[in-house]
């Protein structure tokens, strides 16, 4: 899923001194190499299509949540962190979407990756959620799905394929995620 | 596929040195299409954020060497739709005592500068590019500036390149001489880089290469030099410098998170240009946060400065050299700061419109010992003076909002 | 006025400016030959919560900063490369 780029460069001018442009020359020729070989970024995993990994993860109630549970229901599984600032926007977007959608089979499983469970009440203290928020601490689940950006929305359709994979929120995301549940409804 | 057009705009003055500069050019627009090339295989993650919307109100002095310079900063910075950002700062100099080198040749003087900017950032995927404009006016005085920056954050968010390119336009003039008005342009370029090394460590470069051309010395600054028909043994004439000045800095800086929470963090820079004067600086320092509500830091800062070809404290004669400058900033010196800074942060809810506020009060003390610029204020042989040096306070003191 | 960049001790200023513009298809052919193509990033986007502490960044009050930079540059012969980059939540 490589998209357009265009990159506008300007040089560094250089001065007279062989010695000062050799050492530019070197060290902007190093970066370029060392960024020519490691630019290519992970494919995010798994992809549209695929059956989703299974996880059972702790809820904030207390339970355990498992994914192939879910299976007859349309399930939106959010990747989100305390310290994420596009997170404090998604999710009273994705209330919203829950109030409206949840008695229509859909469920929003709010997966929260900090290092420590209570560090999401920073956001949810603030922000009143009714969905589950379920804690993958370890970081396991992300690993699993291979969550490249912060945060990552995947959709699962009832029959537990990975139908959607949006890596990090802008405002107007949760219009995309509408769209695709209504489509997923009809199926 | 790719598509480049490559503008190679050069300019030569001596046939004796082409082969070996076009070699360097060469050189450069490899190394830059090397860049380039790395560029086009950034991968799909997203990447970048804006800058923080916030609104600060600062009140900033500098006292020392006799001269106090104190005033305002205003910040404003709104974002919209998540894609651009605005901002405007307001800034104000009111200057007023007579530093060592007005001192020796003049009177104390009151001055205001104002200065405006205001900048815009457009977030586009992985990249972000930022542009503001600048405009510095006081009564003898007047620059404008443009700058623009790009940067890209690419393998998985834990590089970061950036680009920048600015253009500054001065006109220089002289408080008493209406007839004096000069010029100086300025170019500024850069290339940094951001690596995230480990869950808690981040490293990054700079290179920064200016260039200036035009009226570059200071109209109030004068050489001495030995004149025994004097009583003092010496007398002054306007400082002439050269009408072009290229430069290079290189810095490398750190910073690491500490388990408990707490940051440490330094950075290195080494300095070197067309007039001769090699510089190095190194800060270190120690950011240490408490709960929620107050931040702690401090640093150390060394600065070390050999002098420009062109300085002496003392000519033998008025016009002994075709350029001559004793303006302190160019001479052989040492420099430390030490400073220390402490903020109170009120946090309201992450979904109310006021996000946080807070107050933040930043003190440092700067001592500067020069080793070959002296006080020709004092009353001693002319030559035997005593090497200056002098210590200066700088304030920080602001309110901050988030919204 | 008209730039130009005279030359007294042979200092030449080359100024080179790229455009390019990316095709989609870019990435793969070069994954072949690339021996470094399964180098993935190494801290994920969902370790960054220590990069993203606010104390970690390199411009935590710009305003102040920018003045502190201002002192220096005054006060100082040396010029430039004195700001940072980087870092942070990667969040977008």
């Amino acid at each position: 899923m490589t998209k357009m780029n265009t990159a506008l460069i300007t040089s560094i001018s250089l001065n007279n001194a062989s010695g000062a442009s050799l050492r530019q020359w070197l060290m902007t020729s190093a970066l370029a190499l060392a960024l020519t070989f490691t630019s290519i970024s992970a494919i995010a995993k798994p992809t549209s299509g695929e059956q989703s990994p299974d996880f059972t993860l702790k809820s904030r109630d207390g339970g355990n949540i498992k994914l192939s549970e879910q299976r007859g229901n349309i399930v939106l599984v959010n990747f989100w962190a305390s310290w994420c600032g596009p997170c404090r926007e998604e999710l009273p977007a994705f209330e919203k979407l829950y109030q409206e959608y949840q008695d229509l089979g859909v469920e929003i499983l709010a997966v929260n990756v900090d290092s420590e469970a209570e560090k999401a009440n920073v956001l949810l203290d603030d922000i009143e959620v009714s969905f589950p928020v379920l804690f993958d601490t370890s970081g396991e689940v992300s690993q699993l799905y291979d969550v490249s950006a912060m945060p990552t929305t995947v959709l699962v359709d009832r029959d537990g394929n990975v139908r959607l994979l949006h890596p990090g929120y802008r405002k107007g995301d949760e219009k995309k995620y509408e769209k695709a549940i209504k489509m997923l409804m009809r199926e | 596929m790719a598509a480049q057009v490559v503008v190679v705009a050069v300019t030569k003055k001596q046939t004796g040195t082409v082969i070996r500069r076009n070699l360097n050019r060469i050189k450069v627009a490899i190394g830059f299409l090397a860049l380039v090339f790395s560029m086009l295989f950034i991968g799909s993650a997203n990447a970048a954020v804006l800058p923080i919307e916030r609104a600060d109100v600062l009140y900033h002095s500098y006292e020392g060497d006799g001269v106090t310079i104190d005033g305002p900063s205003v910040l404003l910075r709104k974002n919209i739709a998540g894609k651009v950002s605005v901002s405007a700062n307001y800034y104000v100099d009111t200057v007023s005592g007579a530093s060592i080198d007005v001192r020796a040749t003049a009177s104390p003087y009151e001055e205001v500068r104002k200065e405006k900017t205001v900048g815009f950032d457009y977030l586009n995927e992985k990249t972000l590019l930022s542009t503001s404009f600048t405009n510095s006016s006081e009564n003898d005085f007047e620059a404008n500036s443009v700058y623009v920056g790009i940067s890209q954050d690419f393998f998985g968010d834990l590089s970061t390149i950036s680009l920048s390119y600015s253009k500054g336009w001065d006109v220089v003039g002289r408080r008493g001489d209406e007839s004096f008005e000069e010029e100086a342009d300025r170019q500024k370029f850069g290339l940094g880089f951001s690596q995230v090394a480990t869950k808690s460590l981040i490293v990054g470069f700079n290179i920064e290469h200016i260039s200036d051309e035009g009226y570059l010395n200071n109209p109030y600054r004068s050489v001495r030099f030995l004149d025994s028909t004097t009583d003092r043994g010496f007398s002054f004439a306007t400082e002439k410098y050269p009408n072009t000045r290229s430069s290079t800095a290189y810095s490398i800086n750190a910073n690491y998170y500490l388990p408990y929470r707490a940051a440490i963090y330094g950075d290195a820079r080494i300095y070197n240009d067309t007039w001769g004067i090699k510089a190095q600086n190194v800060k270190v320092g120690y950011i240490h946060p408490i709960e929620d509500d107050w931040i702690f830091e401090v640093f150390l800062r060394h600065y070390k400065q050999d002098k420009a070809d062109f300085y002496q404290d003392l000519f033998s004669r008025p016009d002994e050299f075709n350029f001559m400058a004793r303006d302190k900033e160019m001479s052989t010196y040492t420099g430390l700061t030490a400073g220390i800074s402490v903020s109170y942060e009120w946090q309201f809810s992450q979904t109310a419109i006021f996000k946080k506020s807070a107050v933040h009060f930043e003190w440092d003390y700067m001592k500067f010992d020069y080793d070959d610029f002296r006080d020709a204020t004092a009353q001693t042989p002319v030559g035997e003076e005593p090497l200056f040096g002098f210590s200066a306070n700088v304030l920080r003191i602001f309110a901050s909002i988030w919204y | 006025m008209h730039m130009r960049l005279l030359n007294k001790a042979s200092i030449r200023l080359s100024v080179v400016a790229c455009v390019a513009i990316l095709g989609s298809g870019c990435a793969s052919t070069f994954e072949s030959i690339n021996p470094l193509a399964d180098l993935e990033p190494w801290v994920k986007p969902y370790e960054r919560s220590n990069l993203a502490d606010p104390i970690m960044s390199m411009n935590r009050n710009p305003v102040a900063l920018a003045y502190a930079k201002h002192v220096f540059e005054s006060r100082e012969g040396a010029r430039g490369a004195d700001g940072g980059a980087g870092g942070g939540c990667g969040c977008n």
